[in-house]
């Protein structure tokens, strides 16, 4: 087993020095979070909350109509536990026209259209706020693809997408989420009783496990495979990571010209800042 | 002989000489104010790091008419400055640079001779490859600069070692990577390490400025160090924090660890030499 355990203080200071340093030089001072009940959103709360101040966070609760009540108390625990403003945009009225246009809609369907929904409200806070859009999305999420496009992994700055979800818990459950957020069984809250590792078939434990030896250790398939990894196991995490790759990159851009944004046009996005 | 150094661990703003001009005109103040003979400003600190394509817009020759240099110079009357620019030469390649202000004289500009273009690092796309590791004569003796991955080869320090340095200029902008359950980062404990290796082995001070702050995702940690001739720690900056780093050394400790460990004295540049060329001979083809 390989140790995933980061040292929070450390974390903690380059996390809320990274959103303080890129929401400021952008020219804002405050952040926008859609809060699910998860964990992970809490502890984008908290960090945000612990780098720009509590009154400069607004987190937005959406939740649909087969949404949990849990999850909406869980969200209301960080939004009373940090004071931090809060709204609540439910997205049922907005969402349910699009799905009721097409009857017998796959869950998957409906998911990304709750998911886009909530961008949309998201963003639409962002200018309202004037703040920008904190992301939630964990290094394991975005590696398997578990998210929806332009939905939940929208957003202008992602401070936990660097920290597989073990690692979310262990600093969520050191920075002080409470221990009912951090300890209950992730879910994406689409439909009564889903869980995230009922729908992807492993653990985040069993597959935060196999993603740190084969992204952040350079591990090949046989040397996973000799590392006691079921073989079937492996292969399947390196064919998800790799047909998602179109979620972790920009819309292509087909190449006319001799200087082409993306390719030959390269600047960061604090350039001037 | 006693000499007060300062590390200016500064933040920066990419692509923007004139602003960060301003930051090391305040340093430099501040540097004056409190006695110091020499400020340290960390890689690339008048332009910040991740150029990319801006490299080119941002270039300046460490001239007395150059609008960046020109008050620099004026400066360096009063304190001696090593400040990190991008240098663009007569043929217009483009370097990452080191230049030592002192007395208003530009003395000398290090061009860094190894680009990392590998991983996060994407610096042999943008720039032009340095083609010379030299150490040159100041008030405090003969010194020697090299930047961020130049230390992170031996030779360099090993040839300005050879050539006379005592102090051994470092400048960085290291990005910060590696979280575990240390409180100290895998990037600062590697530089730490091979800074405190190399003030053991060439009994020599190593003087070491990195930057801090942000760009885009990536952190800088700052950490910049003083190592003594023993490799024992002189002083320290805070990691992730702006600061100006003060701290007096004793140019006579050389006279004591070199007495103690006469690893200079030993050192056989002769053999060094010969076996160099026999296994470039032999190697022939397969190294450059």
């Amino acid at each position: 087993m390989s140790d995933l355990s980061i040292n929070p203080t450390l974390t903690r200071k380059i996390l809320t020095g990274f959103i303080r340093s890129e929401i400021t030089r952008a020219g804002f001072q405050r952040a926008v979070i859609g809060l699910s009940g998860g964990v992970d959103s809490a502890l984008s709360c908290y960090l945000a909350a612990e780098a720009l101040g509590p009154e400069q966070v607004l987190a937005v609760r959406m939740p649909y109509k087969t949404s949990s009540s849990d999850s909406w108390e869980h969200a209301g625990l960080v939004i009373e536990e940090l004071g931090i403003q809060f709204l609540d945009v439910p997205i049922t009225e907005m969402a349910d026209p699009l799905i009721e246009r097409f009857p017998g809609m796959s869950n998957l369907r409906q998911g990304n259209i709750m998911a886009r929904t909530r961008m949309i409200v998201l963003y639409d806070q962002s200018e309202a706020f004037n703040g920008l859009v904190v992301g939630t999305g964990n290094k394991t999420e975005i590696l398997l693809g578990y998210s929806t496009l332009y939905g939940d992994s929208a957003c202008a700055i992602n401070p936990i997408g660097d920290l597989y979800k073990t690692q979310v818990r262990q600093l969520a459950g050191d920075i002080g989420v409470p221990a009912v957020i951090v300890d209950k069984a992730p879910s994406a809250d689409l439909w009564a009783g889903q869980t995230d590792e009922d729908e992807l078939g492993f653990t985040y434990a069993e597959v935060d496990q196999l993603l740190y030896l084969l992204v952040d250790h350079r591990y090949r398939p046989e040397d996973l495979v000799e590392a006691g990894f079921d073989p079937a196991f492996v292969a399947q995490i390196i064919q998800r990571v790799r047909r998602n790759q179109f979620k972790r990159v920009l819309p292509l851009i087909a190449k006319l010209s001799n200087r082409t944004i993306g390719y030959d046009f390269l600047y960061l996005r604090d350039w001037g800042t | 002989m006693k000499i007060k150094i300062a590390l200016a661990q500064i933040n920066t703003r990419l692509g923007d000489p004139s602003a960060n001009l301003e930051k090391h005109l305040a340093y430099a103040q501040q540097a004056i104010q409190a006695g110091t003979d020499l400020l340290v400003f960390p890689e690339l600190s008048l332009t910040g790091y991740a150029l990319q394509d801006i490299a080119s817009a941002v270039a300046h020759q460490p001239q007395p008419e150059d609008p960046i240099f020109g008050p620099l110079l004026q400066a360096s009357q009063d304190i001696d400055l090593v400040v990190g620019f991008v240098d663009e030469d007569p043929r217009h390649r483009f370097y990452i640079a080191a230049a030592y202000l002192s007395g208003g004289e530009v003395l000398h500009v290090h061009h860094k001779v190894y680009l990392p273009t590998y991983g996060l690092f994407d610096e042999g796309r943008f720039f032009a490859w340095g083609d010379s590791v030299q150490a040159f004569d100041t008030r405090f003796g003969r010194v020697g600069i090299a930047i961020c991955e130049d230390f992170w080869h031996a030779s360099p320090p090993y040839i300005l070692w050879i050539d006379g340095a005592d102090i051994l200029i470092f400048t960085s902008a290291s990005p910060g990577r590696g979280v575990t359950q240390e409180l100290k980062l895998e990037s600062a404990r590697w530089v730490e390490q091979i800074n405190r290796a190399y003030a053991n082995l060439f009994t020599s001070f190593v003087v070491h400025a990195n930057r801090v702050g942000y760009e885009d995702g990536m952190n800088f940690w700052g950490g910049s160090t003083i190592f003594d001739p023993n490799g024992d720690l002189v002083v320290q900056g805070p990691y992730h924090e702006e600061a100006l780093v003060i701290t007096e050394i004793d140019l006579n400790q050389l006279h004591r660890t070199r007495a103690r460990l006469p690893l200079l004295r030993d050192e056989r540049t002769g053999l060094m030499q010969r076996m160099l060329e026999r296994v470039a001979v032999a190697n022939r083809g397969k190294h450059s």
